[in-house]
């Protein structure tokens, strides 16, 4: 992390004045920030914060109304995500970024094998051997913690953790430099949870990935991300290092946030 | 007129067609009026222009039911004229009910003449075969085409289809036959199986089987393709190069049989298994019924 | 070993604190604002070791966590020495504090942070292969370090959740001491642990010190504070201190110290 993030002396992300309105309701006002190189920022909030709709927009899932989203590309230069021809975008949505949705079933073909699930990203950048490709979806299971064994199986006949896992391995075969992450625990018991918490950080620390996550659980936020964003009513209201917005608070808004967790 | 009148007047009318009278005089020749058919002409000079493109069209109701080749039908009837010599085929052959159908449609409706052998004909339309003889630059191939989107499997969203071959992002082609070898331990589509035309678009071939395939490529005939209920159609120009998708560890390759023709003894051909008495017997026979007679006659 | 180490050179002054305050302001208790810091200032060189000194509720564990970016001070400076430039920690961007704590700042908090199922040896490795070391040099000082802490081998590939206090804690310790950080802040290093154990923490800490860091620590150990500190520093106690004791025990008692940032 230390060596990239000191040479590029550019943020992978550039999000400036970010605004979007559904109708006459801002869903996000004037929303800017910085994304480095390495860095995971964890957007939290209560439902209807707005932090989804801007997870939307600047994975260039919604356009938005006002305001730009600068992304650095491979060459080195920052440009505009909405600047982009969609062949361009869309290509960037398959290869260097990754969206791990909550409810896997958004993210999988179901109707398709795993081995295809992760294969799908490796053939979209041009892999075109079987073996190889067949050979590389089975370490990918390995490496979240899958049976390579069930390679041939449907994403159905997983569990909800399972496919969970399954997710993120077809979002990180192609090793993309920024991954978005909606409620990636959401819908997970509090076990599987832990487990596919600890999968992540450590996926997201070995392969140097930057990341947007979008969560309402702050220990999520805790474990797994550098940064924090606090939301309220489509504002960022606080913004720091996670440790300490979550140990000392300034926002009414944020300390009531953290406040409300209960000890364990 | 009287439904007894009715009755005995289509005799009449069909006895002067089988004379050779000319065309039912009831209809417009080919059956479709002459705005539809240049309507239908238009698109498939685009389709042309772009060779594997999906163009919409507005298929007519046509005097049969969908999936009976309306789109082929439709097809056929803009680019007939009097001096053109039809051939219909249904899996091949020259002799089964929806060949027999279509081509009597023409004959009532064109009066053109009809053929059963393949070089003598200008047009062939066919259901699911191309015939085992080479074409030439004089001939037309018309495909009925069931469902022409072969993205579909994966993609049901037709407006992310359309995207999808806008942009060529066809990496879920691949995904079908990986799952396809993951499945059976090799490719084991065996018909409609998807090629790329002109280095572009994804096609699907209709569902003729992948044996054919490799006839589509660089073909001197022209190759028009009609989705009647579906309302598109879609071309490959003569020597157009057609490519069948594949693996580089599973190259494409075509169905082989253990045992000749049982009739003509060919070795070459597409062969259909034809089941011969309530005992399990049954035998293979050349699908290209015109092919598999004509190699007999000569062997006699 | 004697408390002053003989140094032949000047002072490096590695973390300089000028006028620090901190305040809270809770504003779930009806917006009271509790003063804890005001005008602190404090310099640590290298070499040295600052115990911060002052009754339970003073502020020790605040200046602490001040000093390594926990806290959000209201006022002054906390400069730190980073790669050979001194380095405001008030008002630094995030991703510098960060860098600041991976390269130059360890910490050693009262309670393990537990990360669930990561194998104890694992968790001390890592600071190291973040800052790019080989994985099993790294693996061989963390072994080093175990054994030196008393952790049985069988323990090394178990995650330390199901750890004794004192365990974890000596985990806690090894996961700090691994990297040769230029500055130590400890708080409460020694709180749980027998008496073998403190020594060997009193050793490590010396030889820190040996090798030029700068500590400020808490030590509520006599013994070990007199082994370890060549100075002590009071903390003041603020004129509200009934209620600033209140808000430091509260949080104390809720230690968040997150390992992985």
């Amino acid at each position: 992390m230390s060596s990239t993030e000191e040479i590029l002396d550019q943020p992978l992300l550039r999000v400036t004045n970010l605004t979007k309105s559904y109708g006459g309701n801002a869903a996000c006002r004037d929303v800017s920030f910085d994304l480095w190189p390495g860095e995971i920022l964890a957007v939290v909030g209560e439902s209807g914060s707005g932090k989804t709709t801007l997870l939307k927009c600047i994975s260039a899932q919604l356009a938005c109304d006002d305001g730009r989203i600068e992304y650095l590309m491979r060459d080195g230069i920052l440009r505009d995500i909405h600047g982009l021809s969609e062949a361009e975008r869309r290509f960037l949505m398959r290869t260097d970024w990754g969206f791990v949705h909550q409810n896997p079933r958004d993210g999988l073909r179901m109707r398709v094998s795993a081995g295809a699930n992760i294969a799908e990203r490796m053939i979209a950048v041009g892999g075109r051997n079987y073996g190889k490709i067949r050979g590389t979806a089975e370490d990918w299971m390995d490496q979240v913690e899958l049976d390579p064994g069930r390679v041939d199986h449907q994403p159905g006949t997983f569990s909800g953790g399972m496919q969970q896992r399954l997710q993120i391995a077809r979002n990180l075969v192609t090793h993309p430099r920024l991954v978005f992450m909606d409620e990636p625990t959401g819908g997970l018991d509090v076990s599987v949870q832990a487990r596919l918490l600890d999968l992540l950080r450590s996926l997201v620390n070995k392969m140097q990935l930057s990341a947007v996550l979008v969560t309402h659980d702050l220990a999520v936020a805790r474990l797994l991300s550098h940064r924090i964003m606090v939301m309220q009513g489509g504002e960022v209201i606080e913004t720091g290092l996670t440790d300490q917005v979550l140990d000392d608070p300034q926002h009414p808004y944020s300390q009531m946030l953290v406040s409300s967790i209960l000890p364990v | 007129m009287t439904q007894a009148a009715q009755q005995a007047a289509i005799p009449d009318e069909q006895a002067e067609i089988d004379a050779g009278a000319g065309p039912d005089p009831n209809y417009n020749f080919a059956y479709l009026d002459e705005q539809t058919k240049r309507m239908i002409r238009r698109a498939m000079l685009k389709a042309v222009a772009i060779p594997g493109y999906q163009v919409p069209f507005a298929s007519r109701e046509m005097p049969m039911p969908y999936g009976w080749g309306t789109g082929g039908v439709q097809v056929t009837a803009s680019i007939i004229g009097p001096d053109d010599v039809l051939k219909v085929i249904d899996q091949g052959a020259d002799d089964t009910t929806n060949a027999v159908s279509i081509r009597q449609f023409f004959e009532r409706t064109t009066d053109v003449e009809t053929t059963t052998r393949t070089e003598d004909a200008s047009i062939i339309q066919t259901r699911h075969r191309i015939p085992e003889k080479a074409l030439s630059e004089d001939q037309i191939l018309v495909y009925q085409v069931p469902i022409p989107e072969p993205l579909r499997f994966l993609e049901p969203r037709e407006s992310e289809t359309r995207k999808m071959h806008a942009l060529g992002e066809y990496g879920l082609m691949h995904v079908k036959l990986y799952e396809d070898i993951a499945t059976h331990g090799h490719i084991a589509t065996t018909y409609a199986y998807p090629v790329k035309v002109n280095g572009h678009y994804i096609m699907d071939p209709s569902p003729t089987p992948k044996f054919d395939n490799p006839k589509m490529h660089r073909m001197p005939a022209l190759q028009l393709f009609g989705a009647g209920r579906e309302k598109r159609i879609y071309a490959i120009p003569p020597h157009t190069a057609v490519y069948s998708l594949d693996f580089e560890d599973h190259p494409f390759d075509v169905q082989q049989w253990e045992q000749p023709c049982e009739i003509c003894g060919a070795t070459d051909t597409f062969l259909d298994e034809v089941v011969t008495d309530d005992r399990g017997g049954r035998m293979f026979v050349c699908s290209d019924t015109d092919h598999c007679t004509r190699d007999q006659e000569a062997a006699e | 070993m004697t408390k002053d180490m003989p140094r032949s050179e000047p002072a490096i002054p590695m973390v300089q604190v000028r006028n620090l305050h901190k305040s809270f302001t809770l504003h779930t208790q009806g917006g009271i604002e509790l003063s804890v810091l005001s005008a602190t200032d404090l310099t640590v060189s290298a070499g040295e070791c600052v115990a911060l000194m002052g009754p339970s509720g003073a502020g020790k564990s605040t200046v602490l966590r001040c000093l390594y970016g926990n806290y959000l001070p209201q006022a002054g400076a906390i400069l730190i020495r980073h790669k050979g430039h001194m380095i405001n920690l008030v008002g630094a961007e995030p991703r510098n504090v960060l860098a600041i704590r991976r390269e130059t700042l360890g910490y050693v908090s009262q309670f393990l942070r537990v990360i669930p199922r990561i194998p104890a040896i694992d968790l001390i490795c890592e600071p190291l292969v973040t800052l790019g070391a080989d994985p099993e040099a790294a693996r061989e000082k963390a072994a080093a370090l175990l054994t030196r802490l008393r952790i049985p081998e069988r323990h090394w590939s178990l995650a330390p959740a199901t750890f004794s206090g004192g365990e974890q804690q000596r985990i806690n310790i090894a996961r700090t001491m691994v990297v040769d950080y230029p500055v130590l802040l400890l708080d409460e290093p020694t709180a749980s642990l027998d008496a073998e154990n403190r020594h060997t923490v009193i050793d490590l800490i010396l030889e820190a010190r040996e090798r030029g860091a700068a500590i400020v620590g808490i030590f509520h150990d006599a013994e070990v504070r007199d082994a370890v500190c060549s100075a002590q520093y009071h903390v003041a106690v603020p004129a509200d201190s009934d209620e600033s004791s209140m808000k430091a025990d509260e949080m104390n008692s809720d230690d968040r110290q997150d390992l992985a940032g």
